[in-house]
């Protein structure tokens, strides 16, 4: 029976020693996420902003919708994608389902909504303050989201971060529709619960070391971001 | 002889030569009227001033005339016809608290240009020349919120004039500046006026309204109290709210 110091040292080990098989899990892990969450920002961003800046029948449905749709399962997610990539499914032919693109797709469905629900509520401040001068411009619809959204990007940068956060850290829905195979499909978390389940606890403690270090080192790049730029841009 | 400003019957609007009138524009809200039937015209190229006490509907009829609230009833003309985009954007508005993009003193310039479709050479042309107006050419790369009240206020006008409107409204822009930014202030808008820019100012300086009226809207509890030539309503007042308003009394519905 090892010790928790034991396995703490030997994770450090496979991370010192770094192969090929840990920078292949770690590089579709960041694809996969990073993807996802570009994605989801390219979706997210400009409907958040359109509910956030405007008007219109159905709005507060919609606003539930978005922020209800935050707390998805990744689990019923997963199934929801699994049904539709399968053979049988609608999209079956595309042959996606245990690839990377399934996984960036499951994982786009699960961020979008916090991307979208939390740039209506900063936009929709943010709106507040400006509404009467754009109004008095005579902007046009896209103008004002755009306009928005680049006054909004150093704020807007803490959403793509929590978006990336539940992105990094998700295991149930790309386990079901990437189905962890080696070499393929297999990345970070999906690894952790394998390795974990077989016993595997070295390299499972690597790989979650590995989670926190790229998840600390990304919001810190982000906040150093925003701090410069903030300073140089606005009070 | 140039038009002045009247608070006229229906009739009397539709044949004035204005700019911009009011027919028995109203605005309800909250179960009250806070815009009462209130017909004016503003004539071309004239500085008319909104005065009255808080709460009279001032700020209110800026924005109902400018379009940025839609009135309960009545009609707003713009050269005798209902206002279009087109109109509105031949329009401006400063605020009292002036909005500040996110962004330096240029990039706030370059923006109301590039809403008017603006670009390249001849808009880094004309910011050039507003920051040098409003004289602000030294903080053009400065973060426009950190700027002074007196000098988020000046880029707030430069940016209104820099698509060069025809009518300016201004809802009280030096009511929070000192003496030496509210004489920038005044300079600013007086230069517009020069170029035949027409504005309607809310005040409540006496002194500013001798400095820079030529017209008076009289407003008391969302109505037209008195309007007409500065001199003949803050000379001679012939209601008694712009009365105890330029005697400095203390007036309201209940004393009259």
């Amino acid at each position: 029976m090892f010790s928790f110091s034991d396995i703490m040292a030997e994770a450090l080990a496979l991370i010192l020693n770094w192969d090929r098989n840990l920078s292949e899990i770690v590089i579709l892990s960041l694809r996969v996420t990073l993807t996802a969450v570009l994605l989801s920002c390219l979706i997210g961003l400009p409907l958040g902003a359109l509910v956030g800046a405007f008007r219109f029948p159905g709005r507060a449905l919609v606003t539930v919708v978005l922020n209800a749709l935050m707390g998805l399962p990744p689990v019923v997610v997963g199934l929801f994608v699994y049904l539709m990539l399968s053979a049988s499914g609608p999209f079956g032919p595309l042959q996606l389902l245990y690839t990377p693109a399934a996984m960036i797709i499951a994982q786009t469905i699960l961020v979008t909504p916090i991307v979208a629900a939390l740039t209506k509520q900063v936009v929709e401040d943010l709106h507040g303050e400006y509404a009467e001068q754009f109004a008095s411009m005579g902007l046009r619809a896209y103008q004002r989201v755009t306009a928005l959204l680049w006054d909004a990007r150093y704020s807007l940068m803490t959403v793509a971060l929590a978006g990336f956060g539940r992105a990094v850290a998700e295991v149930g829905a790309v386990l079901i529709v990437g189905g962890n195979i080696n070499h393929v499909t297999r990345v970070m978390t999906t690894t952790i619960a394998l390795e974990t389940s077989k016993g595997n606890l070295e390299l499972a403690l690597a790989l979650g070391v590995l989670l926190l270090v790229i998840a600390l080192l990304v919001n810190a790049v982000v906040m150093a971001l925003r701090a410069s730029a903030v300073r140089a841009a606005y009070a | 002889m140039r038009d002045t400003v009247m608070d006229m019957t229906p009739a009397k609007v539709a044949t004035q030569d204005s700019l911009l009138a009011a027919r028995d524009l109203c605005f309800h809200a909250g179960g009250k009227r806070l815009i009462d039937k209130v017909s004016v015209a503003i004539p071309e190229g004239r500085r008319t001033l909104v005065m009255g006490a808080n709460g009279a509907g001032k700020s209110l009829l800026l924005r109902l005339l400018h379009g940025l609230l839609p009135a309960t009833s009545g009609q707003i003309l713009w050269q005798g016809a209902a206002p279009d985009d087109r109109a509105r954007r031949t329009q401006a508005m400063v605020f009292q608290r002036p909005v500040m993009l996110r962004r330096s003193v240029l990039a706030n310039l370059n923006f109301a240009l590039s809403v008017h479709g603006v670009r390249g050479a001849e808009r880094a042309e004309q910011a050039a020349r507003a920051l040098d107006m409003a004289g602000l050419s030294d903080l053009a790369r400065h973060p426009a919120r950190v700027l002074s009240g007196g000098e988020q206020q000046r880029l707030a006008l430069a940016r209104a004039l820099i698509c060069q409107p025809r009518l300016l409204f201004l809802d009280e822009p030096t009511s929070s500046l000192d003496p030496a930014s509210t004489q920038r202030i005044e300079d600013l808008i007086n230069a517009a006026h020069g170029r035949g820019v027409t504005i309607v100012m809310i005040t409540h300086d006496m002194g500013q309204a001798r400095r820079m009226g030529d017209e008076v809207i009289f407003l008391h509890a969302g109505q037209v109290a008195e309007s007409g030539p500065i001199d003949q309503v803050l000379g001679h007042p012939k209601s008694e709210a712009a009365r105890a308003w330029t005697q400095g009394r203390l007036y309201t519905s209940s004393t009259s």
